[in-house]
């Protein structure tokens, strides 16, 4: 008897390693795919269920879904790029350099990277108004909105701390420039000027805490924050389907009482 | 029992009991470790010893400056001016966001290449957006007999150093 390659892999999905793994049972009934989606940590975030039109382009142009996957991206280039760069005064530019002549692939690594950097907050802003204009911002999913605009200067954070890495004039000015703009806060201005550059001008401190700051601190909290905006998705009532017209014109005809039964 | 009743009396005035002891205590000690956290990262994030150039510079013999010449020292950013009246020092680093400036002679003005800002020899401001003028820093001459300038020590201006 001939065996096709699906009976290999159901024969595969049977085995007790694999069963001990993916406790939601095989199968293609509702169910199973349901719990296939809610009981894989990753996937649980999302709802189990979504409108057939919601995934069309026209819903959210998956503004939402590249701008992750521009992150997606970031981290898996920024990685690789962080074996080849030192975060000190002397190597910082060489390694720069390096990167761009002399590494194998070290040139499409850091042009990717930088490719979706723009691109992720060109597509954060998208998103944003898209949100926006739709109306999805409002009841019940006005926190979602608020997380999202963490998420924007998160983003911007990280490429603001990104900018300063290179070492180079553009970025030296920059980053003069920008802890400037800091220590116009009324008050604490100097302070945080000061606390942001690990001294009174950019120089090897300003450089290293940037760099912590961009490999670690900002990308742990993007993803923190990441996670609670996919997941709230499904808590407040999965991605905003507009009401069509006719709709709401049997809704405002249906006495308030019996609204309930819609 | 009547007796226990009494024990634990019911009244809404009257909650204080065990469990809202340890919970205000719990939150109590937890609000005084997350103050000395803060504390802590502040004064560890703030350095103590900062490995920056001196903020006093020696700027050579007032020989070298010829009458009516402006010269930038880029590495300090400062000018020494050696004017009619006299020598002084103007910091460039413009006012408005910390670029360095540029002296232009064929204008007779310094000028900042950010975002524009026009100042005369003498700092005074020009063209905004600098909100300041450049300030005057602190020049003497040494026991040497070089001009030194203090990048930290703002003065008032037309205080000129006579050699």
């Amino acid at each position: 008897m001939a065996k096709t390659i699906k009976s290999y892999f159901e024969e595969l999905r049977s085995t007790r390693v694999w069963r001990s793994v993916f406790r939601s049972g095989t199968g293609s009934s509702t169910l199973h795919r349901a719990l296939a989606v809610q009981q894989n940590v990753f996937l649980h975030l999302f709802s189990t269920k979504v409108r057939t039109r919601m995934l069309s382009l026209s819903a959210t142009w998956y503004l939402g879904t590249m701008t992750f996957g521009t992150f997606l991206i970031l981290v898996g280039t920024g990685i690789p790029l962080m074996f080849y760069y030192h975060p000190s005064v002397p190597q910082a530019y060489a390694d720069t350099k390096d990167l761009q002549f002399v590494v194998s692939s070290g040139l499409f690594l850091r042009n990717l990277h930088r490719w979706s950097a723009h691109a992720m907050v060109f597509l954060v802003f998208a998103h944003m108004f898209k949100v926006f204009y739709r109306g999805a911002y409002r009841p019940p999913r006005e926190f979602n909105w608020v997380i999202g605009v963490i998420l924007l200067l998160v983003t911007l954070l990280l490429s603001y701390t990104g900018y300063l890495l290179p070492w180079d004039q553009l970025a030296f000015w920059a980053i003069t420039v920008g802890s400037n703009i800091a220590s116009a806060v009324p008050v604490l201005g100097s302070k945080v000027h000061f606390l942001m550059l690990g001294g009174n001008m950019v120089n090897a401190n300003a450089l290293l805490r940037f760099y912590v700051l961009h490999c670690m601190i900002l990308p742990l909290v993007a993803m923190l924050f990441i996670a609670v905006h996919f997941w709230r998705i499904r808590k407040d009532g999965g991605l905003y389907a507009p009401q069509s017209e006719s709709r709401t014109v049997t809704a405002e005809a249906v006495p308030a009482g019996a609204k309930g039964a819609q | 029992m009547p007796e226990e009743k009494q024990i634990v009396p019911e009244e809404p005035g009257n909650e204080f009991n065990r469990r809202a002891f340890f919970v205000k205590l719990g939150l109590g000690s937890l609000s005084i470790a997350a103050a000395g956290t803060l504390t802590f990262a502040y004064q560890f994030l703030s350095p103590n010893v900062l490995y920056e150039p001196s903020p006093i510079v020696n700027a050579g013999r007032p020989e070298g400056y010829a009458v009516n010449s402006v010269t930038l020292d880029v590495h300090s950013g400062i000018y020494l001016i050696h004017a009619q009246e006299g020598f002084f020092a103007l910091s460039a680093v413009c006012t408005h966001l910390g670029c360095l400036t540029a002296w232009k002679p064929e204008l007779g003005i310094i000028a900042c290449p950010c975002h524009g800002s026009k100042f005369k020899r003498d700092g005074e401001k020009i063209e905004g957006p600098a909100p300041k003028p450049l300030p005057w820093l602190q020049t003497w001459v040494s026991v040497e007999g070089d001009l030194m300038v203090d990048r930290s020590a703002n003065i008032r201006p037309m205080q000129f150093v006579r050699v």
